[in-house]
């Protein structure tokens, strides 16, 4: 069985909750033990329905205030695949939870109020899964059965969503849905409600997607996470480098380069409790011998002779910042990319980008919290890196803010 | 171009693998939760292959709540030997005795809240700043808002509205003197992941999770197994059933369920078409709507 990551992102009552309660009910992934409970706080807080939305609105404050406050998990599976739902909030002051929802998934749902339309938030969810280069973005107009299922109501939305989205250049599909979360019209099953709409249901869609293709498997790239050592009789001579491979296939026999040392060797195997592996390739954690001991440690990566990323301190990239403390020009920050922790100072704020009409905007030398924009960055010790659209695992990073040791930033390479 | 795609257990073992590996690289002194219970033997058992041929780089730390089942006990000891791993035993026993803690008194007392103070106390004891948990976001709704590295103040608080968003496959386990962090390998994992994952591993359970047949009470609704720590009451008859239990708590909380299925085949046939969820039988998360948060913000696992 595969693995679908998904994130749902929408304005406050867009029905996120409601709409991941719907799939979670409809393909009974819902206990009756979780249901009753929810049906008698349902009543406890006087709600006309049974509120779908308490399923994932689990922490107190959320459920005092009717909100979602922080990305809920959720896992559901349909004979076809299996599915984990990052639910994300949708107040303004929460985007960066988007950006986390993001930052794994495969693909997004964005929710638009057919009584709204298309809003500023709308853009904004749909920039950031553009920046974090999502490949598949769902639009599920709900709320369809307060607007009467009136098919020219969502086309008009349909045709103001594709006008801005032609300006995202990453997002492969976009596929447009007329859903009604609390009343299920074409979440699991296609709705009567709406025999104008010809597209296969929001399930189907989230079952039959295609998600190859999504790692890299060109550019061998393997960031040495811990070096394993066993002090052993048995295993007196052992050295092995243990990580998550961050692109390409690694074969025993392999000639490899290791970064930053620029020493050559060759790939002896690759270990597993079960036995030696023919292959490794993104994501498997696996452990790897060379033939050659060579000063290798955390941090440094093996790559291929032919196939080596940029190695560099100055580094461009667009920036996602969470911090209520803004991120300036001259700050310093401790940089953490694939294995590796570095220092960073920002050398210069290029330009802040205004999410709703896309410009960009000069002359700034700050962002604040939920700005996104370009910088460029000086680090202590060159980054093994490449550019975050040619592989996320080697193109991203994020920046901590030294004197409080939160994620302050999140970081994609040009 | 051959298909390089990994089955969704691959992906979740590599995952956790990953997580594992990160926490002995970013901590001085980190210790893994193992309660004799199938999660923390499925996270034991993928340390075993994160750092093989090396042994675990950090031991096996139990809080011993005294109330435990002899089964489990035993398993744990056996567990360690065969890993080669170091045991670490807080005991809630010994807190009582010494005055540290109060008992629960009442007809549904129970330690499981005395866990909590035991577990801070050894966590400073042996300077822990990290204590790798085997919680599953899909266990709890509150557990559905953990992160993989969760922070813990100096006060071993969790602070939910608070929390580091976490990027890619970027952790942040940077802290101050005196905080320490829950770490959650096997977050992304379902109960049903679980029984699928230690199937295709071969992983042998302690005897309790197979159905096996035993003398109970019921008691609010809940199938409890009689022992030394529960005892019939008033009003209270024993019954002989054939039961099995879905998760492995303290023998005073922890409801079993009527069951016939005595291999890992037969359990997963039930886990598909269970309408409960495994939690549904822990007194423990009854006691309020949020009392699985309620704990976990003073420092519960």
């Amino acid at each position: 069985m595969d693995l679908l990551r998904f994130t749902t992102a929408g304005s406050v009552d867009d029905g996120k909750s409601t709409l991941i309660g719907r799939l979670l009910y409809d393909s009974k992934s819902i206990f009756e033990d979780q249901l009753e409970a929810i049906e008698e706080s349902s009543r406890k807080r006087g709600d006309e329905h049974v509120n779908l939305a308490l399923l994932t609105d689990g922490l107190r404050a959320e459920r005092e205030q009717g909100i979602t406050i922080d990305v809920a998990y959720r896992y559901f599976a349909t004979p076809k695949r299996k599915f984990i739902i990052a639910d994300t909030p949708g107040h303004i002051q929460y985007t960066r939870n988007m950006v986390t929802g993001a930052s794994t998934a495969n693909l997004a749902i964005i929710l638009i109020d057919a009584r709204k339309g298309v809003i500023e938030q709308t853009k904004r969810h749909s920039f950031i899964a553009n920046l974090l280069r999502i490949q598949h973005v769902i639009v599920a107009v709900n709320k369809m059965d307060l607007v009467d299922y009136d098919e020219e109501i969502y086309d008009k939305i349909v045709k103001d969503y594709e006008s801005f989205a032609s300006r995202l250049d990453n997002i492969i599909g976009i596929q447009t849905i007329p859903i009604s979360a609390l009343n299920g019209d074409n979440v699991v099953e296609r709705s009567k409600k709406t025999p104008w709409y010809e597209g296969s249901s929001l399930l189907y869609h989230l079952e039959n997607v295609y998600i190859g293709g999504e790692e890299n498997h060109i550019d061998a790239r393997f960031p040495v996470q811990w070096v394993i050592r066993p002090q052993s009789d048995q295993w007196h001579d052992f050295r092995g480098y243990a990580g998550r491979v961050g692109g390409g296939v690694f074969r025993p026999g392999d000639e490899v380069a290791v970064l930053p040392s620029g020493f050559t060797s060759k790939v002896k195997a690759i270990h597993s409790v079960d036995g030696e592996l023919s292959e490794a390739f993104a994501p498997q954690s696996v452990c790897l011998t060379l033939e050659d001991e060579i000063d290798l440690s955390r941090g440094d990566m093996i790559v291929k002779p032919n196939n080596q990323p940029q190695i560099s301190q100055d580094i461009d990239a667009m920036i996602c910042w969470f911090s209520k403390s803004p991120l300036r020009t001259r700050g310093k920050y401790i940089l953490r990319h694939t294995t590796r922790e570095t220092k960073a100072i920002v050398e210069e704020v290029r330009y802040q980008v205004d999410i709703n009409t896309l410009h960009k905007i000069e002359d700034v030398d700050s962002f604040s919290l939920n700005e996104i924009g370009r910088v460029r960055l000086r680090t202590a010790v060159p980054l093994l890196h490449d550019a975050y659209r040619r592989n996320r695992q080697t193109g991203a990073f994020i920046l901590v803010d030294p004197g409080t040791n939160e994620t302050a930033g999140a970081g994609m390479i040009l | 171009m051959p298909d390089y795609q990994l089955s969704h257990l691959d992906q979740l073992e590599s995952e956790a693998i990953f997580i594992l590996r990160e926490t002995a690289a970013q901590f001085e002194n980190p210790a893994l939760l193992f309660s004799g219970g199938k999660d923390s033997i499925v996270m034991a058992h993928l340390a075993h292959k994160a750092f093989w041929p090396s042994r675990l780089p950090f031991p096996l730390f139990h809080i011993d709540t005294g109330h435990n089942f002899r089964e489990t006990l035993e398993y744990r000891d056996m567990f360690a030997e065969k890993i080669g791993a170091r045991l670490v035993v807080a005991s809630v026993q010994k807190a009582i005795d010494s005055g540290r803690v109060q008992e629960e008194k009442g007809a549904n007392a129970s330690r499981n809240v005395l866990q909590i103070t035991t577990l801070l106390d050894a966590i400073e004891e042996h300077g822990f700043d990290a204590a790798l948990g085997g919680g599953r976001r899909d266990e709890e709704k509150a557990r559905a808002k953990e992160r993989f590295f969760s922070h813990r103040d100096d006060f071993g608080q969790w602070d939910p509205k608070n929390q580091r968003p976490e990027l890619w496959n970027l952790f942040n386990g940077r802290k101050h003197v005196g905080e320490h962090f829950r770490i959650f390998p096997l977050s992304n994992f379902t109960e049903m992941d679980i029984w699928m994952y230690m199937h295709r591993e071969g992983i042998e359970l302690p005897s309790l999770y197979y159905a096996h047949e035993r003398e109970t009470v019921t008691r609010n609704n809940t199938i409890l197994a009689v022992s030394e720590f529960v005892q019939p009451r008033e009003g209270e008859t024993v019954e002989k059933k054939m039961i099995r239990f879905r998760t492995m708590g303290d023998a005073t909380i922890t409801g079993a369920v009527e069951s016939t299925a005595d291999t890992m085949e037969k359990i997963i046939e039930e886990v598909a078409a269970a309408r409960q969820t495994e939690r549904g039988n822990r007194a423990d998360d009854k006691r309020s709507e949020t009392a699985m948060e309620d704990r976990k913000k003073e420092g519960y696992f």
